[in-house]
């Protein structure tokens, strides 16, 4: 059947006014904080402590945006007769968020993990200038940065747990080769009497040293 | 002294309701077609849910620079914004809201002076689009020609079949010689003139002459400030006497349920749906190319109105 001439004018007006019935979807922003999902590229914050200085971020990005001074301090030997101890100092830090693109290369590309996306993103200004933020205000948005998302449950263990998980597993074997071979020598010094209520504390006791070792 | 007194009264009514009805239509235009949108529209002038919108806008426009090009026509520019939107009060003033009297003025040829006021209302489009100097202005000048030629004759036509039905010019009398029946009678009628009636007005999808994606915003694109605004209110003022037209010719004016009482409530809840569908129509239509739009003129309206005339006339005929 051919459709009715004008029924596509009727579904138009339809459309519309079934929209009208139903609830909005605006986001009112000012009065409600949108939910920005954990990746948001807002600003970029910095954990001072974590940064030795090492310029990677400076040099790799690409808009040339990020200021870093620095001195060097020395200190004293730790021996009499040694050598002076040095290392950097952080001076200045400042992200001139007016060239920056976002691009997060100084995210990845800092070894020392000492910088961050934070989802803040309310720091418009009025002149131009104040977009250069400063290591304290680059600071306080460390405290917006969200904890990491949760691991996948399939993916790959992190090369650090991996690492402990394997030492203590090795460990724990070894200590299970050395009660083994403990109850065999007993045996041996006293065999058929009172080994089974003597050796079963004892095994459990050391094995327990043991892996507390392994963990450290 | 009396008469005077009442004379005086009746037009300030008119004048409250001129100043104040298109910015009622103006604020639900800004609402619905947000919810229809999906959108919520002006939520923070006023208040609750920014129902003082418009007024800020007035004062917004009050506050711009009023600009004349160097190159237009200065008496003829200034005046254009006046010109487009006068004609809406002066038809405001005839169009019956109740029964026995509760109208302005009551005009015996009323439906000639209201029909042949709204063609000088674009006159004003008309003439802002000569007058700016500019190219884009000069199109949309023309194009706003172009439709008021295809669509004042099917109003016309139609409009001429409610007189010959009611056998009077005067509309309080077609009011009069109403009968429920008259509107599925006048039905074909009825939706020409509507239509005719948000082409004359440019209201979308008819607003081909002030296309701002092509010819920037046509015939007003030189205003700024107040004369814009005024430009503007002349939509709107056009949008509810349109409604009020509409409402008196086809959908019987003040005849309901308790008219001899609460007549006037039913002009006003008719004028008001149909407002409501002019915003509809607004949010649910693309724009009308112009050479679709003429043809829409040309093919399908102006034959239908004849057929409603020859309709009537038949009917008329057999009735009597
Ligand atoms: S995000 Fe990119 S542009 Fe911005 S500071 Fe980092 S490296 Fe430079
Ligand atoms: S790459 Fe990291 S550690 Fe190196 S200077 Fe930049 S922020 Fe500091």
């Amino acid at each position: 059947m051919p459709p009715i001439p004008g029924s596509g004018l009727a579904k138009g007006l339809a459309v519309t006014l079934r929209t009208m019935t139903k609830r909005t979807v605006t986001a009112q922003y000012p009065d409600t904080q949108p939910e920005l999902p954990p990746r948001s590229r807002g600003v970029i914050a910095l954990f001072e402590e974590n940064c030795t200085v090492c310029m990677l971020c400076a040099r790799e990005c690409p808009d040339w945006c990020i200021y870093i001074d620095s001195h060097k301090e020395t200190a004293p030997p730790a021996a009499p007769g040694g050598r002076e101890r040095s290392r950097n100092v952080l001076d200045r830090f400042a992200i001139d968020f007016s060239l920056c693109m976002y691009c997060g290369i100084c995210i990845e590309v800092c070894p020392f993990d000492a910088l961050f996306w934070s989802p803040e993103f309310e720091y418009a200004e009025t002149d131009i200038l104040d977009l250069t933020h400063e290591r304290d205000k680059l600071r306080d948005w460390m405290w917006t940065v969200p904890a990491p998302p949760a691991l996948d449950p399939a993916a790959e263990e992190p090369k650090e747990i991996a690492a402990a998980r394997k030492a203590a597993e090795k460990a724990e074997k070894a200590a299970a080769a050395a009660a083994a071979e403990e109850q065999n020598a007993a045996e041996q010094a006293a065999p058929g009497q009172g080994a089974p209520e003597r050796g079963a504390p004892e095994r459990g006791d050391g094995q327990s040293d043991e892996q507390g070792k392994g963990d450290a | 002294m009396n008469d005077t007194l009442d004379v005086v009264l009746r037009l300030v009514a008119v004048l409250v309701v001129f100043l104040t009805f298109p910015l009622l239509v103006g604020q639900a235009e800004h609402k619905v077609m947000a919810h229809m949108q999906g959108r919520l529209g002006p939520m923070y002038a006023g208040g609750f849910h920014g129902w003082a919108q418009l007024v800020a806008d007035g004062v917004k426009f009050a506050q711009k620079e009023d600009i004349v090009p160097a190159d237009a026509d200065r008496r003829v520019f200034q005046l254009a914004p006046a010109v487009a939107l006068l004609p809406y009060l002066l038809v405001l003033i005839v169009i019956p809201v109740g029964p026995n009297g509760f109208v302005g003025q009551t005009v015996d040829a009323g439906l000639i002076l209201v029909l042949a006021v709204m063609g000088v209302g674009v006159l004003g489009s008309l003439m802002a689009g000569w007058a700016s100097a500019n190219k884009f202005s000069l199109l949309g000048g023309l194009r706003t020609a172009a439709q008021l030629m295809a669509y004042e004759l099917p109003m016309l036509l139609t409009a001429a079949s409610v007189a010959m039905a009611a056998g009077t010019l005067s509309l309080p009398g077609i009011l009069d010689g109403y009968h429920w029946w008259w509107t599925p009678w006048q039905l074909v009628g009825g939706l020409v003139f509507f239509t005719a009636g948000l082409a004359e007005l440019q209201r979308p999808p008819f607003d081909m002459p002030v296309a701002d994606s092509e010819i920037i915003f046509g015939a007003y694109t030189e205003y700024t400030g107040l004369r814009f605004a005024l430009f503007l209110l002349a939509e709107y003022a056009g949008i509810v006497v349109l409604c009020a037209l509409t409402t008196v010719l086809f959908l019987g004016g003040w005849h309901g349920p308790w008219s001899g009482s609460a007549g006037w409530v039913w002009t006003l809840v008719k004028t008001a749906l149909l407002a409501f569908v002019v915003i509809w129509l607004r949010v649910s239509y693309p724009r009308l190319r112009e050479d679709q739009l003429q043809k829409l003129a040309w093919t399908v309206l102006i034959p239908l109105s004849l057929a409603q005339i020859a309709l009537t006339g038949v009917v008329k005929v057999v009735i009597s």
